[in-house]
């Protein structure tokens, strides 16, 4: 029996924690959501799957391998994001070795002291783990699993137990969730702290965020500095976030937000606020085995 | 007359009414209204607006009261007055539609606040070649073990006979606990 259904309703941290749970042996695929106009069951826009997204494999409940549909994903482009293979290196490996199996290409990597077995199977590790942790930041992605299938022999297994991957996952999505209610309104400005000055001295920033400084004006809405600096919302949120922690900048929050939130907490909802208990009924043990014998004499 | 009541609840569209009208004695007492919305209409023509109601005579003196509680949130001002008095509560839920769960659980959180009365899970739509396993299940819905969650086909009577017998026999446990 598959196990389909959208990222939204039930997302990749609980589906790893299933496919943990039970042991299996299978492939997830992750497709991109095509609106089909109608709406599902809670009234949410029905997303068909597109074409697929996204690919993990397990055995027996232990990740094993990962695959995004836009990379190439073999060993040189693996090794070459891990830094172990220079981008020219990567260009000749590719030229040569056409059509060699992972595993034929690590072993000829190896005799050749390129890289060290060691070197391989961490960075095919690293190239999974990103992925899954990547995935598990999407959230709108029909989803399907099926039992029994594995990834195509050439490729090499590293074998990933998942709890470890469960447990980081969730911490960087909380770090996400965390960031984004920090600065949940992308449409406040920053402002340099008092003596800026002080601040800054001997403090080393990237390029990204050197970026980012420089449209530091309380003219300049976050949202407008992200889109001088193509940036996304979440790398805008992430960098901003950092500055503002170090004392670099501050955010000019808008006064209705601290009101908005208070009358937000004070209303409450369905669900929060468990109901009085009910008095139980008070039923003898006699009825319900009269109950139990009716239903069983019914055909 | 002794009556005593159980309470059938869950999602929209799980299959609550069919659940009661599989095994009722009488015509359930069905308060269902056309659906309105277009996309509610696609899952099914008719919705439950106040209550369904079905019953089971056991003799002269007792009798069981199905109530299925309306399966859309606008409706859940309904759900505590139908909660008040029950013997146990089952949660339907639709296996094969994953949307539905979060609001499964939410149901069941809502209900076991209402009273500390036993319930089970019935994984409705077994059939459906998209219906997950009911571990799976379990594990999505994150039922504890000792919580049983039972497979279910509504429109099968003994089926849910099956279902109100497990929900039975959890009650008789609970009072000799």
């Amino acid at each position: 029996m598959p196990i389909q259904g959208n990222l939204r309703d039930f997302s990749t941290t609980q589906l790893l924690n299933l496919i943990n749970l039970s042991g299996r042996t299978g492939i997830l695929r992750i497709f991109e959501g095509i609106p089909t106009g109608e709406k599902d069951a809670m009234q949410k826009p029905k997303l068909a799957p597109g074409s697929e997204r996204a690919s993990i494999f397990f055995r027996q409940g232990k990740l094993v391998y990962a695959a995004l549909n836009d990379q190439i994903g073999d060993l040189i482009a693996v090794l070459n994001k891990a830094g172990k293979l220079t981008d020219a290196q990567a260009r000749v490996m590719r030229e040569r070795v056409k059509g060699a199996s992972d595993k034929a290409l690590a072993l000829r990597l190896i005799s050749a002291n390129y890289v060290t077995k060691n070197d391989v199977v961490n960075s095919i590790q690293q190239y999974i783990l990103d992925i899954v942790y990547n995935i598990m930041t999407w959230n709108q992605e029909p989803f399907r699993f099926d039992d029994g299938a594995q990834p195509r022999e050439e490729r090499i297994l590293v074998p990933i137990d998942l709890e470890h991957v469960i447990i980081e996952g969730a911490r960087r999505l909380q770090r996400i969730e965390e960031i984004t209610q920090h600065i949940e309104n992308l449409d406040m400005c920053l402002k340099f702290p008092e003596n800026p000055k002080e601040k800054f001295e001997g403090v080393q920033l990237s390029v990204e965020e050197w970026r980012v400084v420089s449209y530091v004006s309380p003219k300049n809405t976050i949202r407008q500095i992200a889109k001088q600096n193509n940036m996304t919302e979440m790398e805008i949120r992430r960098i901003v976030y950092g500055l503002e922690q170090a004392g670099l900048v501050e955010i000019v929050r808008p006064q209705t937000d601290g009101k908005a939130a208070q009358a937000a907490t004070a209303k409450g909802g369905r669900g929060t606020t468990p109901g009085k208990p009910r008095q139980q009924p008070q039923v003898q043990r006699d009825v319900v085995t009269r109950l139990i014998d009716r239903l069983k004499s019914m055909q | 007359m002794q009556t005593v009541k159980m309470v059938i609840t869950g999602p929209f569209s799980s299959g609550k009414t069919e659940f009661i009208r599989s095994i009722s004695e009488i015509e359930v007492v069905s308060t269902e209204r056309e659906v309105t919305a277009d996309s509610e209409r696609r899952e099914k023509d008719a919705t439950t607006v106040a209550m369904d109601f079905g019953r089971i005579t056991v003799d002269d003196d007792l009798v069981l009261y199905l109530f299925g509680t309306p399966g859309q949130r606008r409706f859940d001002f309904m759900w505590e007055i139908l909660a008040e008095g029950m013997l146990g509560f089952i949660v339907m839920v639709d296996s094969a539609k994953p949307e539905t769960f979060r609001e499964a659980k939410s149901i069941l959180e809502t209900f076991r606040a209402y009273a500390p009365t036993p319930y089970v899970v019935a994984a409705n739509k077994q059939d459906h070649a998209d219906a997950w396993s009911t571990d799976d299940l379990r594990i999505a819905l994150r039922i504890e073990p000792d919580v049983k969650l039972l497979p279910c086909v509504a429109r099968d009577k003994n089926s849910v006979r099956d279902v109100l017998l497990e929900l039975l026999y959890s009650i008789l446990e609970d009072m000799e606990a």
